[in-house]
């Protein structure tokens, strides 16, 4: 039996970037393929190459025996390949059915091309049925949950007669019975013949319901596991390509304790819950938790740019009254924010203006910015932190995301860091540049910083912090030490069964 | 730059008048008052933002101040400090709307432009109020003098002009103007006021409107509430953006924003010197801003290609 969609030698150029390098892939029939790689090995490119976002610039693309070419979204839905996407892609203020025929409403003919709403109705209700969803196609989708409306998606696949779907980090948001469900639906897929290629970090999803995983390693091959030797350390090892440990560094173990203290903490977004804890100079604590968990809002509320309703926050037993950012950046306390690109950075700024953003005044006289002084400052930093970058003039926006990284953390360590908050400091990191960043923290927290760390991969977490703090909707569900350490441990408390 | 040598070339080409000193004085002293706003404007769209209503705050500052002068007989340096810390207050109140209450600016300094034109008219009676041919020495000197060959309101923008270019350019605050106006989340992230640095924007901004539209006042000498200062924000943005301003915010320079008012200056005279009907006016810098801001955008987009 020949696979239902062969990938045979792909390579994509984009200026600067091998992005893949004479990639294949073969997914049979029925069959249930999971492609795991740390963020930029390729997943979402080759992706977007199926989806006819991309061209591939060598390589062919086989779907059901014959050669065929993608070139724009509409032909990878004509060939009956379907796309479920981290964002969801579907209109809150339509119905379920609406949103199921979007695009393809059936009509009742005529000029006025008015749409056969029973007809969408009940055919819809045959797909939600399929799925084990039990709605009326009339519901508005806002009201749905958004495991519910992932199903819709799914819904939507299947009325375009997909016969492979793709699923792109599915249950990043979902809860654990959420996830449970859609993962029964993949295989139900997969008994009917649909096929599915399931991208996700979560490799214990994986485990469950992949018939066979392919891994990608900077735009190559890395590797297959067949059903049977799929396991969760063979599939960390194939992804970065040498062992865990490697990545991190233990502390020098000296620390001062209490050094930062949080107490009676509430947000805005959780006015009713008070998050207490404390980190020492040296140490790193780890926030791990489900994405929602509140752990952003609460590195915000601490840093003050949302300034927190309540709570007490003490540094070196002195108490501190933050309302703004400009009052957390004078105590010595920082924040390396999620999204480098919106908060972190002004990527439109040069590397020499965005590290000297917070300190500008450290580089002036009389509000006058002196030019040698801020260009010698910036220099200093990216020479320390070995930033790649042509010169301190560069555009941020042409970095890539692990330089650009550390010119958010060259605008903090050109200060006098204190505390540094760091909200999911790796993410779209490549493992090398994640590596460095591991080891500038452990730098940092050797010299006495203390250290948290906001992290949604579980073998960050586990392997970066040196305890681990775990939030389930707005509160702190437990502490763990580090020999106390589990993937379980995790889990447990981050869906909110607190530790007895 | 390139622009405005060519069309002086252009024009002095065409008609050998434009050359002369009294065409060029009077080009000076109204790109003077010209210039002296449109950086003020500049500066708030360096921040993201508009100012539609320049204009009317000319009128209604040139209604109260001819009334504070020949009707309640106030001394001249008095009427014309509450008359710029009044026009002040309303960049205070717009300012305040915009980074606090965060209403879109175009929408507040729209609503501005209404109100103060109908203001300006109710005080006035809709009658026309001057300052007639004697009195205010300096303020009238201010307007229509000469310092040697420049004409005084020349003089005032290069005095502006390397002030606000230092501030700009050179400075903490200007630092951050840019800054809020790129991408106002992150600087909040490294702990710049970014409320603070864009309400004083529009403060800073109308304290240079205040000076011009005294300037202006007296240049005119007489103010009819109904048109005095009518789409005067319009050349001022016109010559913001022809000088390198992104309404995005974020872009600019006060050199920019100079040569862009001395290019509109030139447009207007060109159309007066070869003849062009004046009905025509507005259609010819239309068109040219139009072409300026088209080639800008096509090279833009082959550069970043």
């Amino acid at each position: 039996m020949s696979p239902l969609l062969e990938l045979k030698h792909i390579t994509k150029r984009f200026p600067g970037v091998l992005a893949l390098d004479d990639v294949s892939l073969s997914v049979g029939s029925g069959e249930v393929v999971a492609l795991i790689g740390e963020n930029g090995a390729g997943k979402s490119t080759l992706m977007k190459i199926l989806g006819g976002v991309h061209q591939a610039d060598a390589g062919e693309i086989w779907f059901d025996g014959r050669p065929v070419t993608i070139r724009h979204v509409a032909g990878a839905l004509v060939l009956g390949i379907g796309f479920i996407h981290q964002e969801l892609n579907v209109l809150d203020n339509l119905s379920v059915a609406a949103n199921v025929f979007m695009g393809r409403e059936p009509t009742w003919g005529g000029p006025l091309r008015l749409i056969d709403r029973q007809k969408i109705a009940r055919d819809s209700e045959q797909y939600l049925k399929r799925l084990g969803l039990n709605i009326s196609p009339g519901t508005p989708l806002r009201e749905l949950s958004l495991a519910q409306q992932q199903m819709v998606e799914i819904a939507k696949a299947l009325s375009q007669n997909a016969r492979l779907i793709i699923m792109d980090e599915p249950t990043s948001s979902l809860t654990l019975s959420e996830t449970e469900r859609l993962l029964a639906t993949v295989c139900d897929l997969s008994e009917n013949g649909v096929s599915v290629i399931y991208i996700s970090h979560r490799l214990g999803e994986i485990e469950f319901c992949a018939d066979r995983v392919v891994a990608l390693r900077d735009g190559r091959n890395a590797g297959e596991l067949q059903t049977g030797e799929v396991s969760h350390t063979k599939m960390v090892s194939l992804m970065i390509g040498r062992k865990l440990e490697d990545l991190y560094v233990r502390g020098n173990g000296s620390q001062r304790p209490r050094y930062f203290e949080v107490e009676g903490l509430r947000t805005r977004y959780r006015p009713q819950h008070k998050i207490s804890f404390d980190v020492a100079g040296g140490e790193i604590l780890g926030f791990a938790g489900l994405v929602g968990a509140g752990r952003s809002e609460m590195a915000q509320a601490i840093f003050g740019v949302d300034a927190p309703l309540e709570g007490k926050i003490r540094l070196d037993d002195q108490p501190l009254v933050i309302h703004s950012a400009h009052d957390a950046i004078e105590a010595g306390i920082y924040l390396a924010p999620e999204d480098r690109r919106r908060t972190g950075l002004i990527t439109e700024m040069s590397v020499r203006e965005n590290i000297t953003m917070a300190g500008l005044k450290h580089c002036s006289t009389w509000w006058l910015i002196r030019a040698d002084r801020e260009t010698e400052v910036a220099r200093q930093q990216v020479e320390t932190l070995h930033v790649k970058t042509p010169g301190v003039e560069t555009k941020t926006m042409d970095l890539s995301g692990g330089n650009q990284q550390k010119v958010v953390l060259a605008k903090w360590l050109s200060l006098e860091p204190k505390v540094i908050i760091f909200d999911e400091p790796t993410r779209g990191i490549d493992v090398g540049a994640k590596a460095e960043i591991y080891g500038l923290m452990r730098d940092l927290a050797n010299r006495g910083v203390a250290i948290v760390m906001i992290s949604s991969e579980m073998e960050e977490v586990l392997g970066v912090s040196d305890r681990i703090a775990v939030m389930h909707e707005g509160e702190i569900t437990g502490f763990l030490t580090r020999e106390e350490f589990s993937e379980q441990a995790i889990m447990n408390l981050a869906v909110g069964r607190k530790a007895a | 730059m390139i622009l405005l040598v060519a069309l002086c070339a252009t024009t002095a080409i065409l008609n050998p008048r434009f050359l002369g000193a009294a065409n060029l004085t009077n080009m000076a002293r109204l790109i003077g008052m010209y210039g002296i706003f449109s950086i003020g404007l500049g500066l708030i769209i360096i921040t993201g933002g508009i100012d539609l209503s320049v204009g009317s705050v000319f009128a209604l500052q040139g209604i109260v101040l001819a009334i504070l002068l020949s009707e309640k007989h106030w001394h001249w340096t008095v009427a014309v400090a509450a008359s710029i810390a009044g026009v002040m207050l309303l960049g205070l109140f717009h300012g305040i709307m915009v980074a606090r209450v965060r209403m879109q600016s175009f929408i507040v300094t729209l609503c501005g432009l209404l109100f103060y034109r109908g203001l300006a008219r109710y005080i006035a009676d809709d009658e026309t109020k001057g300052f007639g041919t004697e009195g205010y020495g300096g303020l009238r000197e201010l307007a229509t003098g000469n310092l040697g060959p420049l004409p005084m309101p020349f003089v005032v923008l290069i005095g502006v002009a390397i002030i606000s270019y230092v501030v700009l350019h050179r400075s903490v605050y200007g630092r951050y103007l840019f800054a809020v106006g790129r991408n106002e989340e992150a600087a909040r992230f490294s702990g710049i006021n970014s409320r603070l640095i864009i309400g004083s924007a529009y403060v800073v901004s109308m304290l240079l409107t205040g000076v011009a539209g005294i300037l202006i006042a007296f240049y005119t000498n007489s103010i009819s509430p109904a048109n005095h200062g009518s789409f005067y924000e319009l050349y001022g943005i016109a010559a913001a953006v022809l000088g390198g301003c992104s309404l995005r915010g974020g872009e600019g320079s006060i050199l920019g924003i100079v040569i862009g008012t001395a290019l509109l200056q030139v447009l207007q005279n060109l159309v007066n010197l070869l003849g062009i009907p004046s009905s025509l006016n507005f259609s010819v810098m239309g068109a040219v801003i139009f072409f300026g801001a088209l080639v800008d955008q096509l090279l833009r987009a082959r550069r970043t290609r």
